[in-house]
């Protein structure tokens, strides 16, 4: 949607998470409100891996994070393992925490950089009294093989002596330690090279198989999310445009700004230039958007309907769900 | 004619603790007026440092040997004040992280007309008028209130705008775009390359894009120089190298690319490994701990620079589709 709805949910499904209607604003002070998540509702059955993307702004960031309760949303309900976290104590919600984990952008900044790898990985086994110290340490070893990484090589080394890629398996490690049922992972290789990214995105893959997690994947770059999502969630300015499958998302496009982001990826091929001039400018400001839908701003096809009335999620194919009054055919 | 830029023998180190950090290794690279370059290559290639040598931008701790010859004039030998004047007007930048590399204190009006004023002795009336036009020209919206602003209040793709509008302000005869986009969403990053292109094109510029992505420099560059450890390893122009492609690591890299195309599910091709150890000089083929084809010569013996015809040059003994 660049509109509300709820369309696209699946009540029957062994879901993990439930998120509705959610909203998170922030108080500017001055009567400024920005509004980051307005009424976004999803769900997340267990084993699947539901890709976020959208623009910077967006809000598919602070989506993730108010899933997590960083920090609390301002309305609306979100039900973990058939538990509500938004009405929960401090306490409670605190011993939810090991089994929803989340992995960060930037890969060298999430990482203390004064506590060498072997610290870094015990702290969330200690706090959470994960057996004796001799234990702890098999599993730190444990941790750091499955990422793909030498224990003996790099425990006692600090997080700047490692590249980009090698911190995010770090990271990763970290995030698998108390064994989680769900990760969300934000925008995990957007500050990688392609070739790690692949190392990375691979790596995700495994770690999702062998542990049999459940994982949401944000990003800005539809390509990425491509090999590895099942389910791909496109956000614009607060609001939902299109869920669907990946492949249908991209051999059926039908929200416009899907389209954009389509035609955005760079292809490798000097044949097929990308061009700019699928989408101009930049989204409008999360303090005032548009009336109807938020995308008509910059949408080709907006018509007067557009201004007026917010579009609803609708299911137009199986399991393909656009908010849109004028979809692509 | 002379080419508007030419590298020669370029090789730069570092003195490092470790003994010397050879981070790029006798380059050889043209570049003719209106023509954009594309320069590959992971982190640590010395794709940047590249750049940055050929500008006059290294760190003390650097040595540069060989030669720069911009419009036939050699200016590696030139002193700084010198090679200071053809900054702007001959030579500009743009940086990877717009964030950083505007001043956080001062007004985007301020850091727009300084170059104006100072290298091109404009009045401030005219470089206020210049700048409004320049930001029109980068599509800037609402340019006579952008003047006003600090760099914290733009967004990162805006920002960018604004970089490359400082390094056309002094309509330079060539521009180097230190990954100008990876910061940057992939819609901006769509319009900003689309610009650069457009600007090139209108000023008749000589372009360097550097970058990791291949996909990136596909359709935006006229031909393309991969890096790999320090060494060109395959030169050629953009069409002939995608059709054409010579070395085992320009083929490993373009692989990795995730691609719209590709079927969900699907695990991507990674290049295993990490770079050699820049401080080491190792003999053979700098690729050779990581190329699948390689083999004991490529770990024994360095391969030349080969010329494949077409303008096409590779640094491998075992090129794929065979040498010429």
């Amino acid at each position: 949607m660049a509109g509300t709805g709820k369309a696209h949910m699946r009540p029957e499904g062994d879901r993990v998470l439930v998120v509705e209607d959610l909203t998170v604003e922030f108080n500017l002070g001055k009567n400024k409100v920005v509004k980051a998540v307005s009424g976004v509702s999803f769900d997340l059955v267990r084993g699947e891996t539901l890709a976020i993307v959208g623009e910077s702004g967006c809000g598919k960031s602070t989506l993730g994070k108010a899933v997590l309760q960083l920090p609390k949303p301002t309305s609306g309900s979100v039900n973990f393992l058939s538990k509500e976290l938004t009405t929960m104590s401090k306490s409670e919600l605190r011993d939810m925490r090991p089994a929803m984990q989340m992995i960060f952008q930037d890969p060298v900044s999430s990482l203390d950089p004064r506590q060498p790898v072997s610290a870094v990985l015990a702290e969330p086994l200690q706090v959470w009294n994960k057996g004796s110290e001799v234990e702890i340490d098999q599993k730190i070893d444990e941790l750091l093989t499955a990422v793909n990484l030498d224990p003996a090589v790099v425990r006692d080394r600090r997080s700047y002596e490692f590249s980009g890629g090698q911190c995010q398996r770090i990271s990763i490690a970290r995030a698998l330690a108390l064994d989680p049922t769900m990760i969300i992972c934000d925008e995990p290789v957007s500050a990688l090279d392609v070739s790690v990214q692949a190392q990375i995105l691979n790596l995700l893959q495994d770690m999702k198989d062998r542990y049999g997690l459940t994982l949401v994947f944000i990003s800005h770059d539809l390509a990425v999310v491509k090999t590895i999502s099942t389910r791909v969630m496109v956000m614009y300015l607060g609001k939902v445009c299109e869920v669907a499958t990946p492949d249908e998302l991209y051999t059926n496009t039908k929200h416009h700004y899907t389209k954009a982001l389509v035609g955005s990826v760079p292809i490798p091929d000097p044949d097929r230039p990308i061009t700019g001039n699928l989408i101009q400018g930049e989204p409008p400001s999360p303090m005032s958007p548009p009336s109807g839908c938020r995308f008509r701003t910059r949408c080709p096809q907006a018509s007067e309907k557009c201004a007026q009335e917010e579009p609803e999620l609708r299911e137009v194919s199986l399991g393909h769900f656009v908010a849109c009054h004028h979809p692509i055919d | 004619m002379s080419p508007l830029l030419k590298l020669e023998d370029l090789n730069v180190s570092f003195a490092t603790p470790r003994g010397d950090l050879r981070a790029v290794k006798n380059v050889n690279i043209e570049l003719n007026q209106g023509e954009s370059l594309g320069v590959v290559g992971e982190s640590g290639s010395g794709k940047t440092v590249l750049s940055r040598a050929t500008m006059g931008l290294l760190p003390s701790t650097a040595t540069r040997t060989g030669k720069i010859l911009y419009k036939g004039e050699d200016i590696s030998q030139l002193p700084r004040d010198e090679v200071r004047q053809l900054w702007g007007t001959g030579m500009a930048m743009i940086f990877q992280d717009p964030m950083t590399a505007l001043n956080p204190v001062r007004r985007i009006g301020t850091q727009l007309t300084e170059s104006l004023t100072v290298r091109l002795g404009m009045n401030k009336k005219d470089a206020r008028e210049k700048a409004i036009e320049l930001m029109k020209r980068v599509r800037i919206p609402d340019p006579e209130g952008m003047l006003r602003k600090f760099p914290y209040q733009l967004s990162g793709g805006m920002r960018q705008r604004i970089m490359i509008a400082i390094a056309v302000s002094c309509s330079p005869e060539m521009l180097f775009a230190d990954e100008p986009t990876t910061a940057l969403d992939v819609t901006v990053q769509a319009q900003v390359l689309e610009l650069l292109t457009e600007l090139r094109k209108e000023f008749n510029m000589g372009m360097i894009l550097v970058t990791h992505d291949l996909g990136v420099v596909a359709g935006h560059t006229d031909k393309i120089a991969v890096m790999y450890a320090g060494d060109v390893v395959e030169y050629a122009p953009t069409r002939q190298l995608f059709n054409n492609m010579k070395m085992p690591y320009t083929e490993a890299l373009l692989k990795s690319i995730p691609r719209l195309e590709t079927p969900t599910g699907t695990r991507l091709p990674v290049i295993e490994g990490r770079l050699p150890d820049p401080t080491k000089n190792e003999p053979g083929c700098s690729f050779a701990n990581r190329c699948p084809y390689a083999t004991d010569k490529c770990r024994t013996e360095t391969p030349p620079l080969t010329d494949g015809g077409n303008q096409h040059f590779y640094r491998c003994w075992f090129p794929i589709g065979g040498g010429k």
